[in-house]
């Protein structure tokens, strides 16, 4: 279970202080999957890089499992328990599929076992498990491995930031159930995801709306999407981009 | 006959992955004498008679066989300058290893000067491995200085692997080609230089012949305060492709200087020149923590990939 109090950042740009989060309360409990999702630039990113340890807050406590995180470097966050799939997977000359996935376990997985979690986000896996984990992979291709790393920690919390952006529409299916999956699962252990898709809106527990850094309204999926429904400046650049393209983006 | 210390094993084993007598045809070279060498139907080796070194001669359509040569110094102060020189035989398809392991305890210089030639005949194949490595503690230096001259008959192909990984204090390694028609070369090189080494390579690839082609390619980490230096040239005086490439990452206060050089004789002559030196970007240490990798763990990983 994840707890967030009074979390904000802020940055100082040109002698001017900008507020990225302002005060944000939140909490993952265990057992849920909790979506957020706000308009591009309100700070989704930005918050699940403080609660991973990416970037350190202005104020505010991030509690994991009941102890205090705050001050904790990202690995040893990572130790007890948090997983985090990036917005824009990062890229390694030299290090292969199956080197990262053997590093998300911890442990020197047979190229067998690792492919399970390659199938998992629909890679053919013996075509993926030797590739280098550089530029020749496509953006969706890299996604899915980044998606793939973080379903192979088993991890407490697992956050994944956008999973839906660059998948193509087929495996956009399959992805929706991996994360249902996933969901049924999941005792003591929760699932945040950031996105704009309806689609995983629609299996959420809870969801978060944020604009401008804080917390619009939160609460089950029930009582907030219907209020999505009409507001679809909350993204639908990002919705129609995932669906194949709107050329006003 | 084949009398060798711990330690001497040790460089064997780290420069051409031999844990023992290898197969095929061999030569070892131990502080300045040979301590091993067996000759094959195919391949023959011999002392030079006026200057130290070997003659490896393989026969013409010589199949999947291999020559090892790999030299160990344990000898505090020792310096050696060695010429060999292989002749492999048309349609000759063989592996060379060579390779050189400096141990130096002691407080003096130790060096090798390896001068290796090839003379690859027509539509031959050659995959030519050199490691090098250095260890001990002493405050001697480990020197080496490997020439290496290739020329290439018409659609011959050489692939060279170079790695030097650890612990040689001082390098300049210069290496040459000419290649006829249709002959291809490949080179990967992979250097990792630490503490105050310094290492220069430079290369000068002449391609005279049409369709023959070049790929030069150098990873490298320079760490510490040690200083690389990549200097490569490609000469194209026919219709032909050649490639350089030289992609570092630079740490602490390393200094690296990559010096691109295309000549182009010829109106058909294609030639490319990359280079990329940088740390190791933020993004990619941060991506490994989030894995559970410490700082220093992921920056490992990092650069074991790089060289890889
Ligand atoms: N370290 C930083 N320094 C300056 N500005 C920052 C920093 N980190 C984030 N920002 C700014 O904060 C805002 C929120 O960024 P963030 O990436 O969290 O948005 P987001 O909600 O994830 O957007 P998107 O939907 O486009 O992914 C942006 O305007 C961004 O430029
Ligand atoms: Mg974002």
């Amino acid at each position: 279970m994840l707890n967030v109090t009074n979390l904000s950042f802020s940055v100082t740009v040109d002698g001017k202080r900008r507020d990225i989060i302002r005060q944000v309360d939140l909490t993952v409990p265990d057992g849920k999957l909790v979506v957020i999702t706000g308009p591009n630039g309100s700070g989704k990113s930005t918050l699940a890089k403080l609660i991973a340890g990416i970037e350190t807050p202005t104020a505010g406590r991030v509690i994991f499992n009941g102890e205090d995180v705050t001050a904790l470097p990202i690995h040893e966050r990572a130790r007890r328990g948090i997983a985090f799939a990036f917005q824009q997977p990062v890229r390694f000359k030299g290090i292969r599929v199956l080197d990262l996935i053997r590093i998300a376990t911890g442990k020197s997985l047979s190229a067998a076992d690792a492919c399970e979690y390659l199938s998992a986000v629909g890679l053919c896996a013996r075509e993926y498990i030797d590739r280098e984990v550089n530029a020749s992979l496509s953006g969706g291709e890299l996604k899915r491995i980044e998606i793939a790393t973080v379903l192979a920690r088993g991890a407490g919390l697992s956050i994944f930031d956008e999973p839906e952006a660059g998948i193509d529409l087929w495996s956009f299916q399959n992805l929706i159930a991996v994360f249902q999956k996933m969901r049924a699962n999941i005792q003591n252990s929760s699932i945040l995801v950031i996105s704009h898709q309806e689609r995983i809106l629609n299996i959420a527990d809870e969801i978060v709306v944020l604009k401008d850094g804080a917390i619009d309204r939160q609460g089950p999926r029930q009582a907030i999407l219907p209020t999505l429904t009409g507001t679809m400046d909350l993204g639908c650049h990002k919705q129609m981009n995932a669906q194949g393209g709107c050329a006003g983006c | 006959m084949l009398k060798l210390d711990e330690i001497q094993k040790r460089l064997l084993r780290e420069v051409a992955d031999l844990h023992q007598v290898p197969e095929g045809a061999y030569n070892i070279r131990s502080n300045g004498q040979s301590a091993g060498r067996q000759s094959t139907a195919n391949i023959e080796i011999t002392s030079k008679t006026d200057v130290s070194g070997l003659e490896v001669r393989i026969k013409p359509f010589t199949k999947n066989e291999s020559v090892h040569i790999p030299v160990v110094m344990t000898e505090s102060g020792m310096k050696e300058v060695v010429y060999n020189d292989f002749y492999v035989g048309e349609g000759a398809d063989v592996v060379i290893v060579a390779g050189c392991g400096i141990d130096n305890c002691g407080n003096q210089d130790s060096q090798h000067d390896g001068i290796h030639r090839f003379f690859v005949g027509k539509n031959a194949k050659l995959k030519y491995v050199e490691k090098h490595y250095g260890s001990g503690e002493g405050s001697g230096k480990r020197i080496l200085n490997p020439g290496t001259e290739v020329y290439q008959e018409k659609g011959s192909t050489v692939e060279m692997e170079m790695v030097q990984i650890k612990g040689v204090d001082d390098t300049k390694r210069t290496t040459t080609a000419r290649l006829a028609a249709g002959a291809k070369l490949l080179v990967r090189e992979r250097l990792m230089t630490h503490g105050e080494q310094n290492a220069v390579s430079t290369y000068v690839v002449t391609l005279d012949g049409p369709d023959a082609s070049a790929d030069v390619v150098s990873r490298s980490v320079a760490r510490d305060k040690s200083f690389q230096k990549f200097d490569a040239k490609i000469v194209g005086n026919a219709p032909c492709h050649g490639h350089t490439e030289c992609d570092s990452i630079i740490m602490d206060e390393g200094r690296i200087l990559a010096v691109p050089g295309l000549e182009a004789n010829h109106v058909d002559a294609a030639l490319v020149h990359e280079a990329a030196i940088g740390k190791i970007a933020g993004e990619q240490i941060v991506k490994l923590m989030t894995l559970g990798l410490t700082e220093q763990e992921a920056e490992e990983q990092i650069i074991n990939g790089f060289l890889q």
